[in-house]
């Protein structure tokens, strides 16, 4: 599982217990500061939830995680460090592939592949050298009941997966994430698009997978982060303001920005 | 009573872009009108070259009395001569160039003293000479003795001549083509080697050489005569035509290859000449300078051009498309590639074709003769051929790929992108089974609109190899089968060819309609085949809808 991380990479043990460890980072898009002086740690097998205005960078967070932001030119971590299991993400060692295989991600707008059904979710498996038809067969179905997509689709694999309903879309995005067995899934609003039905539906899923998997959802739903959050981070204007346990931030904010956003003042 | 008032102005200044609105759909009626015109008119002139006139016999008068000239007509106008008079005047096709020197003549309509429809007139097609227009007078027969048309067996006995001839033709093509062919191109080899030994390059005997050559000469001759045999009994027949104006016309048998009676058959008969006239034009070897006969050859060419074209431009501007957009550095450097590679596509052809022959031919063409062929005698690289037309036709459309892919590959959406590489893709295993996939419908447009351009471009071909008349396919039965050496003919020449280098350009007319509605049914006809499959891709690859 820890393939890439030599023992001599690995810091301190204690701390090893947070999956995710964020110290003193600033996050530049060219010259204008997204995000600054966060520090915090994601403990693992846990859900934290992500919550603030538009435009206070949990997007851009979240897609530091996975070097998302590689892509987008000019973007950088200007200051501070990211460990994951205890190796920073930004060192020359780390191949941003392989982390993305071990943290996956789910969009805000459902992006499947203009491929079959099958194919989307065989996608990650194929990448990884995966080639026995028997055992890609086995990953596909694991992964779409894990998304519990499986009794909708399973007569209509060979299909193109614009076939399906918008909430179905977002479950096979999720299932695609799945099939790649990551230890940390990261989700930007996934619900952002769904029904109240779809979006009961997706939050269950995320409540199964965290027996498996560590998870990282920003949502702008503050029922949603009270229902499947076990820690909550409010974020305003590129900085974190107040992070802990989601019952203590809901029922009894330590800050008044925290307290006006939550019960709806602002934002 | 008050009038309700009205909700909404539907008339004046709310409708201010309504001019410009008629203008536009002024601008798309007049440019699809001109093309309904054109297609219109080429495929009436086209179709009419195959449909099978009436003869008809005409009564002229001339300074001695009158005279009878029989044949179909073709055109009818006024004319104003010298003296500012108007003339009415028919075009007449009347065949029997020996008789007349020309096939076609003008008929001033004051000079025609009458014209009948005569039902025994025959049209002979005849492989050299053009028709013949006339009645059947005798057809002679193997032992020498002629038989007339009153004879009742006089019908059965000219289909079996003309049969007999085809198979005949048959047989001597195969002799002169294949068997004589060989045979001359194994003696050239032999003697090619025997030079070599004798200057020390190669090791081998040379009197064995000898020997074999010998045994090649003697089976030339025997293939010779017997060649000219089949020729001594195709030529020992003949059919006896007698004008309308009395006078004999000798077909040999050689050359006769079909008779019709235009004046007798009903309409199916005449709809089954006209699929016969179609399907020799398709099928047929040129004649008489390209005037008569099939454009077979030019199909083939233009086709075989325009399918290897495709295959070397497609994957060239595929790959310098995803290097210019996914990896390359965006900068000025890359804008001006960009802006070089559109400005490509405004070149005239022409230039393209100087430099096919200056770069293909002379220098790869140079460099190929040089390693592979060192003592051959004549270029054979080096010289125009179909795969440096090919590629010349390649590097003039490849701008058109490299703009339609870049764009194709520009929207893809991000969002599909990401959820690659989210995977844990590389970018090119991103590229090469989401990226690619996706852009591939928009890859195939910009293929449609290369070949459509490639296929009627015709220019820069004559520099580098589109003959009049080119003896072989550049595909055939003899090894090696792909000769992408040989020179080709291409229908867009064949046309230029016809209409503007032919003697006869009267004669040639027709051919020209037809052999452009060809061309515009082949391109219709590839490009169709293109759109389908990217039809099917399509739906394979169907974007989001959500
Ligand atoms: N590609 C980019 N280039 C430049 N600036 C960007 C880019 N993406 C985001 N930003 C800026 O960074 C800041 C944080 O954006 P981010 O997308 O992280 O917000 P968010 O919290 O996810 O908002 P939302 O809830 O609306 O998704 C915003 O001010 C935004 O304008
Ligand atoms: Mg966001």
């Amino acid at each position: 599982m820890h393939e890439m991380v030599t023992t001599a990479d690995r810091i301190d043990e204690r701390v090893s217990q947070a999956a995710v460890e964020v110290r003193d980072v600033d996050f530049c898009y060219g010259s204008s500061l997204a995000l600054e002086d966060i520090s915090f740690d994601i403990p693992s097998s846990q859900i934290v939830a992500f919550i603030g205005p538009s435009g206070c960078g949990k997007s851009t967070l979240l897609r530091c995680f996975n070097r998302m932001n590689d892509l987008v030119p000019g973007a950088r971590v200007t200051r501070g460090t990211i460990h994951i299991d205890g190796v920073e993400i930004h060192s020359p060692e780390v191949d941003p592939v392989e982390l993305r295989r071990r943290i996956g991600m789910v969009f805000q707008k459902s992006n499947p592949f203009p491929r079959s059904i099958y194919e989307n979710v065989a996608y990650g498996p194929r990448l990884t050298g995966v080639k026995d038809k028997g055992e890609l067969d086995g990953i596909v179905e694991s992964a779409l009941r894990g998304s519990a997509l499986w009794d909708e689709v399973k007569d209509r694999l060979e299909e193109s997966a614009f076939g399906l309903s918008g909430g179905q879309q977002q479950r096979l995005c999720i299932a695609r994430t799945i099939a790649v067995k990551p230890e940390i899934v990261l989700m930007d609003e996934p619900c952002s698009a769904l029904d109240p039905v779809a979006t009961a539906k997706v939050e269950e899923l995320i409540l199964e997978l965290k027996k498996n998997y560590t998870i990282v959802i920003v949502t702008h739903n503050m029922q949603q982060a009270r229902r499947v959050s076990d820690q909550t981070a409010f974020f305003y204007l590129g900085k974190l303001i107040e992070y802990g346990e989601t019952s203590r931030i809901f029922s009894n904010p330590e800050r008044v920005e925290t307290e006006d956003y939550i019960t709806g003042r602002f934002g | 009573m008050a009038k309700p008032p009205k909700a909404f102005a539907t008339t004046g200044r709310s409708r201010k872009g309504e001019p410009l609105v008629w203008l536009t759909a002024l601008g798309l009626t007049l440019g699809v009108l001109m093309t309904l015109w054109l297609l219109g008119l080429v495929v009436y002139k086209g179709c009419q070259t195959f449909w099978p006139d009436r003869l008809q016999v005409f009564e002229v008068k001339t300074d001695s009395g009158t005279e009878k000239v029989a044949g179909y007509e073709v055109l009818d106008r006024d004319r104003r001569d010298g003296d500012g008079n108007l003339h009415h005047e028919v075009q007449l096709f009347r065949g029997n160039v020996e008789l007349y020197g020309e096939k076609f003549v003008f008929l001033d309509s004051s000079s025609i003293v009458s014209r009948e429809q005569a039902d025994d007139l025959l049209l002979v097609e005849r492989l050299a000479g053009g028709n013949v227009i006339g009645r059947a007078k005798a057809i002679e027969l193997a032992d020498g003795s002629r038989m007339g048309p009153e004879d009742p067996s006089f019908e059965d006995e000219l289909e079996a001549l003309i049969e007999v001839n085809e198979d005949r033709r048959d047989e001597l093509r195969d002799v002169e083509k294949f068997q004589i062919g060989k045979n001359s191109k194994r003696i050239k080899e032999l003697e090619l080697k025997k030079r070599l030994i004798a200057d020390g390059k190669v090791g081998g005997s040379i009197p064995e050489i000898d020997a074999e050559l010998e045994k090649l000469q003697a089976e030339y001759e025997e293939l010779f005569a017997e060649k000219v045999k089949i020729e001594e009994l195709m030529k020992a027949r003949h059919l006896y035509i007698e004008a309308v104006d009395g006078r004999e016309i000798v077909i040999s048998g050689e050359s006769l290859l079909h008779v019709l009676r235009p004046n007798e058959v009903g309409f199916f008969g005449r709809l089954g000449e006209m699929l016969r006239r179609i399907w020799n034009f398709l099928t047929m070897d040129p004649r008489e300078a390209n005037t008569e006969g099939g454009v077979y050859p030019a199909i083939f060419g233009t086709v075989i051009m325009t399918i290897v074209m495709s295959l070397f431009v497609t994957p060239f501007g595929v790959i310098a498309a995803i290097y210019l957009r996914e990896y390359a550095k965006q900068g000025p450097f890359v804008r001006a590639v960009r802006i070089s590679v559109n400005n490509l596509a405004g070149v005239p052809s022409i230039v393209f074709g100087v430099f096919g022959l200056a770069f293909f031919i002379y220098f790869v063409g140079g460099v190929v003769d040089g390693v592979f062929f060192p003592n051959a005698e004549e270029p054979v690289y080096k010289s125009g051929g179909i795969l440096w037309a090919s590629l010349t036709l390649a590097l003039l459309t490849v701008p058109v790929v490299i703009v339609a892919t870049e764009e194709a590959l520009a929207a893809v959406p991000r969002g599909v992108r990401e959820a690659a590489l989210a995977c844990g893709a590389s970018k090119w295993q991103a590229i090469q089974r989401v990226v690619l996939p996706a852009s591939l419908p928009g890859i195939l447009t910009g293929v449609i609109l290369a070949m459509a351009r490639g296929a009627g471009e015709v220019a820069p071909l004559m520099l580098v190899g589109v003959v009049k008349s080119a003896p072989d396919l550049p595909i055939d039965v003899t090894a090696p089968f792909i000769h992408p050496e040989r020179q080709f003919m291409h229908l867009g020449f064949h046309i230029y060819d016809l209409g503007f280098q032919s003697p006869d350009s009267e004669a040639a007319k027709p051919m020209v309609f037809a052999t452009t509605l060809l061309l515009i049914t082949i391109v219709v006809v590839m490009n169709l085949a293109a759109i389908i499959i990217r039809n099917r891709l399509r739906k394979k690859y169907a974007t989001s809808s959500f």
